[in-house]
């Protein structure tokens, strides 16, 4: 078994405001040497509180040690491997985080005058355009949080479009059945009738399927490419012609476009809008809840309908924000997004370059190649070919054997490793969908497949080890495993 | 190896169908509660809601998953068992007695896209 680089956290599992008593030692705020004042005189008794707050009377060496325990409660890329598909957890350089603390970044206000802020105006409009020239299109929007609500901007503008040419009508939008969750969920949001288009026996859009299902009430068609499957969309020139030629726009999800930096761009596909996740892509710690940024570029036909305000460039060279745009959507975000992990991105992208992006896509695909060829071995391939940046496994053949694949996710902490996506794509049984990206390295990746192998090896032999996984170890393996049924049926939100 | 009564109709997409002198009642099947694991909810559609086939009668989500419930005729929904909304382990627990609604369909007979027990074992593979 792996060896852990974990700290023993400490077994108290008290809350911080259950914390403290009296301690007067180790403060470091020096007594108070200016005359006090009498608070009923200066405020009236009816403003004052009758009770302390209950903030906890802690020393600072006891508020470090709770925080410092409890992020060693939790996993994450910079404790181990983190192979969870079609999430891109790779490593986040620490440089960024000094980059995104500069006080010109960190400590400007959304509302201070345009005048005062053309700096960080200025790496927005430079970043908007090293994002075009990555994607294929010709604008972008920086308001959308994250993924998800990247779609539903995108998928507003494929909407306002239709309707300013009169054909409102279209209300139809087509999701492949291996798509992400979020774009049936989005495209409903947005008030589409969702259309599943089968995928064929290879994994790819069935293109018979497609055209049956285009007609004149076809919005457009939501597509990753690579596909959940890990598997490039090799018709995807025919199906952009197909779309279109039925008067549908083609929406490209980002969630995998780390597979294709600089080989290929979505805007060449065909593609009219694309959203990125440049929390996962383009490099920022993501997974614990945010903040996520998820720019949305369109083609050129698509840029009156941006989000409101938009990003201009003054004849004077200076930058502000329009806030006249008549076919705009409409503000979809407060203020300017998530700007600090736009610096981030940006930082990312230069401090790469074009060369070293094309590398972070080769060296993505070839890691997760790397995993398939040892693990194919031990584990079913459904969709049998070479993957791009990730692939999906199934556990068919242990799930005969009697241990599901939660069982070999929940073992797999045992071993060290946050376990891979379970149970997608929808179209594979016992699905799990594996991509370690380029940041994992060479002795991270066989860790990983000497725990799965040996894992296969326990199904046959000691099943009991998977079924009760995981074990708690007081380190690395901190509670054993929840009862998922009843955190989602009867959930305790508040004692 | 699941259940599979002789005496009801499959669709494709996992739902069983009992014929019920001129309506359907329509659920999930034995192998799909399985697939699916414990159910955590259920949504059904509304008593008077009309339908095509192919169109959406409920929602379920499991600990692993969400999946839609189709219908398989074009018809109006005449009943809806909104019980299953508060007790989804049901669906899992008994799973041809827990029907979603019962649907009167707007043509006479029985559809032709439908499989009899031996087909959908086959289909399933078992």
């Amino acid at each position: 078994m792996r060896q852990s680089s974990f700290q023993t956290p400490d077994p108290d599992t008290r809350l911080i405001l259950e914390k403290g008593g009296t301690h007067f030692a180790n403060r470091l705020i020096a007594p108070l040497d200016t005359p006090t004042i009498d608070f009923q005189t200066w405020f009236g008794l009816a403003n004052l509180r009758a009770e302390k707050p209950a903030i906890p009377d802690l020393a600072e060496p006891e508020v470090v040690r709770h925080y410092t325990v409890l992020s060693q409660k939790n996993f994450g890329v910079d404790t181990g491997p983190y192979p969870l598909g079609s999430c891109t957890m790779k490593y986040n350089p620490k440089v960024h985080e000094t980059l995104a603390a500069l006080p010109g970044f960190a400590n400007v206000h959304p509302l201070q005058p345009d005048a005062t802020a053309q700096g960080n105006l200025a790496l927005m409009a430079d970043l908007e355009k090293h994002l075009c020239a990555i994607c294929g299109v010709d604008r972008f929007t920086f308001q959308p949080s994250a993924g998800a609500h990247g779609e539903w901007t995108g998928l507003l503008m494929i909407k306002a479009y239709h309707d300013s040419r009169g054909e409102g009508y279209r209300n139809v939008m087509l999701v492949p059945d291996s798509a992400h969750g979020t774009n049936p969920a989005s495209a409903a949001m947005v008030g589409y009738e969702i259309r599943q288009i089968a995928s064929g026996p290879d994994g790819m859009v069935d293109l018979n399927a497609l055209e049956a299902a285009l007609d004149e009430r076809c919005a457009g068609l939501m597509l990753t490419n690579p596909n959940t499957l890990g598997l490039f969309e090799k018709n995807i020139g025919r199906i952009a012609a197909l779309v279109h030629h039925a008067g549908g726009q083609l929406y490209y999800d980002g969630a995998n476009i780390n597979a294709i930096l600089l080989q290929t761009r979505p805007g060449d596909m065909g593609f009219d809008v694309v959203h990125l996740n440049l929390h996962k892509s383009f490099s920022t710690p993501h997974g614990g809840g945010g903040p996520g940024s998820g720019p949305v570029g369109v083609k050129a036909h698509l840029a009156p309908f941006l989000p409101a305000p938009d990003l201009m460039k003054n004849p004077t060279g200076s930058y502000s924000l329009e806030y006249e745009r008549p076919l705009s959507v409409g503000r979809v975000r407060s203020f300017n997004g998530s700007f600090l992990v736009l610096v981030r991105a940006y930082a990312y992208i230069l401090a790469n370059g074009a060369m070293g992006l094309r590398e972070v896509s080769q060296a993505s695909v070839a890691n997760a190649n790397y995993l398939l060829a040892h693990l194919r071995k031990a584990y079913d391939l459904p969709f049998d070919q070479p993957c791009l940046h990730e692939f999906v496994l199934s556990g068919s053949r242990q799930k005969e054997l009697g241990c599901s694949t939660m069982d070999i996710a929940k073992r797999l902490i045992d071993y060290g490793f946050h376990p891979p996506t379970v149970y997608f794509p929808l179209i594979v049984k016992e699905a799990m969908m594996i991509e370690p990206t380029e940041t994992e390295t060479q002795e991270g990746l066989d860790g990983f497949v000497e725990a799965m192998l040996a894992i296969a090896e326990e199904v046959k032999n000691t099943p009991e080890l998977l079924h009760n996984a995981p074990h708690p170890n007081g380190h690395t393996v901190p509670i054993s495993r929840p009862d998922e049924l009843r955190a989602a049926k009867d959930p305790v939100l508040r004692v | 190896m699941s259940n599979i009564p002789n005496d009801l109709l499959y669709a494709k997409s996992h739902e069983w169908i009992k014929l019920d002198g001129d309506t359907f009642l329509i659920g999930i099947t034995d192998h799909a509660q399985c697939e699916l694991g414990d159910l955590v909810f259920a949504e059904v559609a509304a008593v008077g809601k009309v339908l095509k086939a192919g169109q959406v009668i409920g929602s379920i989500e499991s600990v692993k998953t969400a999946s839609d419930i189709y219908s398989p005729v074009d018809g109006e929904v005449i009943e809806s068992n909104s019980t299953l909304g508060d007790k989804p382990e049901q669906i899992n627990e008994d799973p041809y007695a827990s029907w979603f609604i019962r649907i009167r369909p707007a043509q006479p007979g029985i559809p032709t896209n439908l499989l009899d027990a031996a087909g959908y074992k086959a289909m399933i593979g078992e």
